[in-house]
């Protein structure tokens, strides 16, 4: 077993790795939900200027990740590795957008975990000395999601009331080796889970016990409780997927309370948005995380935080053969600024 | 997490309770009166045409206004709004029809004329045609066994 491993999931960082700078791109209808102050820049044109969804997210991703290295106040060029993803055949929306920066790249797919993923990843790179700077994010886009896994946008169809909404836009993060800001500290890399769901329409179940084992596991792992944190904030689960991993943590002994929230909850207002249960895509708990909890976690609002992205494992193939529906989720341990200060 | 078969038909009870359902009744009002609006508009057309056209060439200039007022109502982004509401009601006419070819028509013209639209186009009613095609001929070969 590596020395920084703890338990059977579980990595603890020497010293933790910095989120240095953050950044957070999104359209028109995320600007409209109760998050909307909080994101850095609101592109009104979804299609963003290009001749094709698949573009229009590819420049979601540029723009975002140019800003987030802007905001750190370093160059494209400082970056040791870029780690992202998106939901599109061949993650071809990150290579496109990412394409001139030059930089090493890890492309990644975990699915709407993407960002836990990248997270993860990024910091280990850095705490094993591999790496100064990694930069970490990851995208969707609502109309490209819709294409690929769903049915033409101007199909006139119904939603059931368990589907959710993807977003659109990009979460990006620079994580360095110093520095006072907020820290990941531990890690909890999530098993491919499959409880049998197959209802493409309803991901928060399909997704649900994915969060669960990386909890449970988490928990066993490290010792804590949920009540070790101030906020426990799973990826897009919405309103039934949260509801599932109450219920599920319970039968496993854990009280999920109020400090337990979900991004695709948060992202959204249900009603006046008609978005269902909730907001869902890689961008759901990457532009959550960046615009909502990082500031939290900066001005020590926020003590501690677990963030688990969470992702289902299908295809639209996989679908149609009949194949369940997997689920995964990772889970990221990160201290505010208030909690180092505290512990010194 | 247990991923036993008990575990798995347990949970999925715990799901089927925690999602909610449609509102089927509602839908089905809904439906109900917006997809007899649409035949009751299309009655009113066909005896406009009834009038200075044979009952077949009648039937055929209905069948393509519906269509054609539906793909446009498609392409300025109306009929999805429409069907939000309206559920079947606006599926199951012909306009239904004409929207399931329009849309992913509209949907697929960046990746070209070719293996974009001309691929693409019958991605949801292809399987109508073909399905109704096969029923037709079966349909067809029982009348003439024992039918006539």
């Amino acid at each position: 077993m590596g020395a920084k491993k703890i338990g059977k999931q579980t990595v603890r960082l020497n010293e933790g790795v910095r989120i240095m700078s953050v950044a957070s791109t999104v359209s028109k209808k995320e600007s409209e939900g109760p998050l909307g102050k909080y994101f850095d820049k609101i592109i009104e044109d979804s299609m963003f200027g290009e001749k094709s969804w698949e573009l229009a997210e590819s420049h979601f991703i540029r723009e975002n990740m140019e800003l987030v290295v802007q905001k750190a106040g370093l160059k494209m060029k400082d970056m040791d590795y870029l780690l992202c993803g998106d939901l599109l055949n061949q993650c071809t929306a990150s290579t496109f957008g990412t394409v001139d920066f030059q930089i090493p790249f890890f492309g990644l797919y975990g699915a709407c975990s993407t960002m836990g993923e990248s997270m993860s990843l990024g910091a280990m790179l850095i705490d094993g000395g591999f790496a100064n700077y990694t930069l970490v994010g990851a995208s969707s886009h609502f109309c490209g999601a819709e294409k690929q896994f769903r049915a033409p946008l101007s199909l006139g169809n119904q939603r059931p009331p368990t589907a959710t909404w993807t977003v659109t836009g990009d979460g990006a993060a620079v994580l360095a080796k110093k520095g006072n800001f907020p820290c990941i500290m531990e890690i909890t890399t999530g098993k491919i889970v499959d409880m049998g769901i197959t209802d493409a329409n309803n991901m928060g179940a399909a997704m649900a016990p994915a969060a669960v084992d990386v909890l449970v596991n988490h928990f066993k792992d490290t010792g804590r409780t949920p009540q070790d944190y101030d906020v426990i904030a799973t990826g897009d689960l919405g309103e039934v997927g949260r509801s599932l991993v109450v219920a599920l943590m319970k039968k496993e002994g854990y009280t999920m309370d109020g400090r337990y929230t979900d991004c695709g909850i948060e992202i959204f207002d249900k009603n006046a948005q008609d978005t269902h249960s909730g907001g869902s895509g890689c961008a759901c708990s990457a532009v959550t995380f960046c615009a909502y909890f990082y500031p939290k976690l900066m001005n020590g609002e926020i003590g501690r935080m677990l963030f688990i992205p969470t992702g289902a494992l299908h295809s639209p193939t996989s679908s149609q053969q009949g194949q369940n529906i997997p689920g995964i989720a990772h889970a990221v341990v990160i201290e505010g600024c208030g909690e180092k200060e505290a512990r010194k | 997490m247990d991923t036993s078969n008990r575990a798995k038909q347990e949970y999925d009870q715990m799901v089927k309770k925690a999602s909610p359902n449609s509102p089927i009744f509602t839908n089905c009002v809904k439906a109900f009166f917006s997809g007899g609006l649409i035949c009751g508009f299309g009655q009113l057309l066909l005896d406009y045409f009834s009038k200075t056209n044979s009952e077949d060439d009648a039937a055929l200039m209905l069948s393509v206004t519906l269509i054609a007022i539906s793909a446009v109502l498609t392409g300025f982004g109306l009929y999805e709004k429409m069907g939000k509401q309206c559920g079947a009601g606006t599926i199951v006419p012909i306009t239904g029809f004409a929207n399931s070819v329009v849309s992913p028509a509209i949907e697929f013209k960046k990746e070209g004329l070719i293996f974009g639209t001309g691929a693409k186009m019958f991605i949801l009613a292809g399987p109508v045609i073909v399905y109704g095609t096969l029923t037709s001929m079966i349909v067809g070969i029982i009348y003439y066994f024992i039918g006539r």
